[in-house]
């Protein structure tokens, strides 16, 4: 929604297929959790070796197919594509 | 008769019946149509509105599949000035993310306007920097156009507010346009350093507080920072309701600014470019909360119907119907979330 500039249907519908779950998913915590644990997107809990700040941007960047301004700088930095 | 518990438009509290909760539903609702020439809201949408003011739960919340974004305005200000607590703008972003849930927050100075910013500009993009390695909900930079600022003694521009009552009229036209032109160097230059320090966004915040040359500033840079920085969001919240026209003469893109109600702001908005507009009603505290909030979903719900981008209401003290009064009574600020995503549509607040 924010990089798109989507309305918020469109956005939900847009990430529940990149998710590969249903629209109803994306407000069930419990289910949300499971999904990000399992994509390693960064959880409000953190864990061992779990993905957080900018390596989940990154990761969320591809699942969703959209262009992050920090991790674009990111990359811009490390002098490579990732 | 029953009577059921509300509040005044200034949060205190208020029993009201049925009919008087209806009829200060429907006079809300006329306001609207009355000031603004807004589309009224039907039987059903009314009929609504009164289930969500009469349910006996002291907070409520939106049903499944009616959730919106919950974004921050003077995102960093809240936590470690307003509420004193000793943490730093870095931290009180992780806490909105990780303990609030917040779905964006906004890195800002204490001093809220773009003016005053100019002279930390880049140790302000250093921080959002840091804050982005940290960070994976969207972080925006937000501040006012605040265009009161370049007058003097602050600013090298006569007071349009002092010349107006003069009969300068020229003058104080004048003194705007040259304000407007030097706010937009100011917003392009400390908003270029934060799309370039990879802030997610810019948060263009209380544009138009001092009238239509306010909002042409904030939309002039908002069309130059899309050319430059075309996947840099932005988004601009409005001052009020109704653009004042202090200047009266002022167009963007053919379009006077001067009167323009959030049906039309949001046209002007997405003509610069602006991906996300945040609506802003007005409360008026000597009604009640039903009056108010049956106002605001009007504007809001028309608003809606006509926006090509996401529309965030302002739902917070003295606005979105919410009653003015430094702590929110979340028996009101739940109410109008409801009512505003559930009948007026909108995408988040």
């Amino acid at each position: 929604m924010v990089m798109k500039g989507m309305r918020i249907g469109e956005a939900k519908k847009y990430v529940a297929d990149k998710l590969h779950c249903d629209v109803f998913d994306l407000t069930d915590s419990a289910k949300m959790k499971e999904i990000r644990e399992s994509l390693d997107l960064g959880t409000v809990n953190d864990r061992p070796h779990a993905s957080y700040g900018m390596s989940a941007k990154i990761k969320i960047a591809e699942l969703l197919d959209i262009k992050i301004p920090s991790v674009e700088l990111f990359k811009k930095k490390l002098g490579a594509a990732l | 008769m029953a009577e059921y518990f509300t509040r005044m438009g200034d949060g205190e509290a208020l029993w009201q019946s049925e009919d008087e909760l209806r009829a200060d539903v429907e006079a809300g609702v006329e306001d609207a149509v009355k000031r603004g020439k807004a589309k009224p809201l039907d039987d059903a949408d009314i009929a609504h509105l009164m289930d969500i003011l009469k349910m006996p739960e002291k907070n409520v919340s939106v049903e499944r599949g009616c959730e919106g974004i919950h974004t921050f305005d003077a995102g960093t200000l809240k936590l470690p000035i307003r509420s004193a607590v000793p943490v730093s703008r870095h931290v009180t972003l992780l806490i909105h993310e990780r303990i609030l849930c917040s779905d964006t927050m906004e890195l800002c100075n204490t001093d809220y306007s773009f003016k005053m910013v100019k002279n930390c500009a880049p140790e302000e993009a250093m921080q959002m920097e840091q804050a982005q390695q940290d960070m994976i909900m969207p972080v925006f930079y937000g501040a006012m156009p605040n265009l009161g600022l370049y007058t003097k003694p602050d600013g090298q521009f006569d007071n349009w507010a002092e010349l107006l009552p003069q009969g300068k009229i020229k003058e104080a036209m004048d003194a705007q346009e040259g304000a407007a032109e030097q706010c937009y160097e100011d917003m392009l230059y400390i908003s270029s350093l934060q799309a370039e320090a990879g802030a997610c966004g810019i948060q263009f915040d209380t544009a138009g507080a001092s009238g239509d040359a306010d909002l042409l500033a904030a939309l002039k840079t908002t069309k130059a920072l899309k050319e430059k920085y075309p996947d840099t969001c932005v988004t601009m919240g409005m001052a009020n309701e109704f653009t004042l026209g202090m200047h009266g003469k002022l167009e963007f893109e053919g379009d006077k600014l001067a009167g323009k109600y959030p049906r039309d702001q949001v046209q002007s908005c997405a003509k610069a470019g602006v991906d996300m507009y945040g609506a802003v009603i007005n409360t008026n505290s000597s009604r009640s909360f039903a009056w108010n909030l049956a106002r605001s979903v009007t504007y809001v719900k028309e608003c809606t119907e006509v926006a090509t981008i996401p529309v965030l209401v302002n739902a917070g003290m003295g606005v979105g119907g919410i009653p003015l009064s430094a702590v929110a009574p979340t028996d009101a600020t739940t109410r109008a979330s409801k009512a505003l995503l559930e009948i007026g549509k909108a995408d988040g607040l």
